[in-house]
């Protein structure tokens, strides 16, 4: 009796179509093209602050067009959805808290993101002069 | 115990070695009992069906992680595996990302090397314990790694892994699970002996935490969490050497 193991070939470029759970990590790291672009907006409605008054006014309407404010809707749902639900629950996972015996149950550390990422928006909103 | 049967059809992936350029599909046509688990089936099929066919087994209750096997595409310990939960026609495969030696057998000897790599073993840097003294524990040190001791080595988080499909330098879920099972033990004092594996390219950084190794765990180990509070770890310890701070004594 000889070995001769068979190696299964696995397709580097559509290996995600193979199952469920692939595709939503996919569209998980899909969001970085958000992030890009949300990168080079910030970019360049830096530049236009350094620019002129006209340029930076022409920047802020431009944002509030209902096509923008609608990209902007749906780019946060996408996030919400990709990142910061599924990342919140993961959380307890990556950072448990152990006190004596017993683990914290997960709601309290779930609960506590939420709670920060409340605060931080509140500041921020404050910050951007919303309230 | 009941007696009803149900007539099922297993589509079994074959390879033999000398015979097969590539695997092939065989059905089998099995009456299963409704409270068997896909174990039962494939057992069935070598007792009365077809006496060649290939495959790991031993304990049927989940404790020697020999029969990992794909079911319908799903990285699956067979003797866990109720048939009344699956559909009438059933496809059997070897495990994923695995070589396979004939039928359902695949060539372990990747991870069996990698399960060594990371060192799984309590290491001392002071003098043993007097004869009549032992390492002390206590239950909520215990806590902190007991859930990772549960791992049978069925390695159907490796099948299901898509880092360790494409890139078999992954030191990958069980093995990771492993050392951070040691690294989390108050009598070890090996951490940072394991760092250089762990933290290098092919350890916990190449894990982009699609979390496939927990879903498909059963014996919920949860090796994706390992491995992520082990990232966890190596940043502190990352920090800690850069600003100065003593890191871990071990």
């Amino acid at each position: 009796m000889s070995r001769n193991p068979y190696v299964r070939p696995i397709s580097t470029t559509t290996w995600y179509m193979r199952h469920g759970r692939y595709k939503v990590y996919v569209l998980r790291e899909l969001t970085s093209f958000l992030v890009m672009f949300y990168s080079f907006l910030t970019i360049y409605g830096l530049s236009a602050l350094t620019g002129s008054a006209e340029r930076w006014d022409a920047f802020l309407a431009s944002q509030q067009s209902t096509a923008m404010v609608v990209f902007h809707g749906v780019a946060l749902l996408y996030f919400l959805f990709f990142q910061t639900f599924p990342w919140f629950k993961l959380a307890p996972k990556a950072m448990p808290v152990q006190i004596g015996e017993k683990k914290l149950p997960d709601s309290y550390i779930i609960i506590g993101h939420y709670v920060a990422w409340l605060a931080v928006s509140v500041f921020i909103l404050w910050l951007a002069g919303a309230f | 115990m009941s007696t009803q049967t149900r007539q099922m059809e297993l589509e079994v992936m074959r390879y033999d070695p000398e015979k097969d350029d590539a695997p092939w599909f065989q059905t089998y046509s099995v009456p299963c009992m409704e409270d068997w688990v896909i174990l039962d089936a494939i057992n069935y099929v070598k007792d009365n069906l077809d006496t060649t066919l290939a495959y790991r087994w031993s304990c049927h209750m989940m404790v020697c992680g020999s029969c990992g096997m794909m079911v319908n595409g799903e990285p699956s310990l067979t003797c866990k595996t109720f048939i009344r939960e699956l559909p009438d026609k059933v496809r059997i495969e070897p495990l994923e990302n695995f070589p396979i030696e004939r039928d359902l057998v695949v060539v372990l000897d990747d991870v069996m090397q990698k399960l060594h790599q990371v060192q799984p073993y309590i290491i001392r840097k002071d003098d043993p314990p007097a004869e009549d003294k032992e390492y002390i524990q206590s239950r909520g040190a215990l806590a902190k790694f007991k859930q990772l001791t549960m791992c049978i080595n069925c390695m159907c988080c490796y099948a299901a892994c898509p880092q360790y499909a494409l890139n078999k330098d992954f030191i990958g879920p069980a093995a990771l699970a492993l050392a951070h099972r040691y690294n989390r033990d108050n009598r070890d004092q090996g951490k940072s002996d394991r760092l250089d594996i762990l933290a290098d390219h092919d350890g916990v950084w190449d894990c982009s935490f699609v979390g496939a190794c927990s879903e498909v765990c059963p014996k919920h180990v949860d090796p994706a969490a390992a491995i992520q509070q082990m990232k966890v770890d190596g940043a502190v310890e990352f920090w800690k050497q850069k600003m100065g701070i003593p890191g871990d004594k071990s």
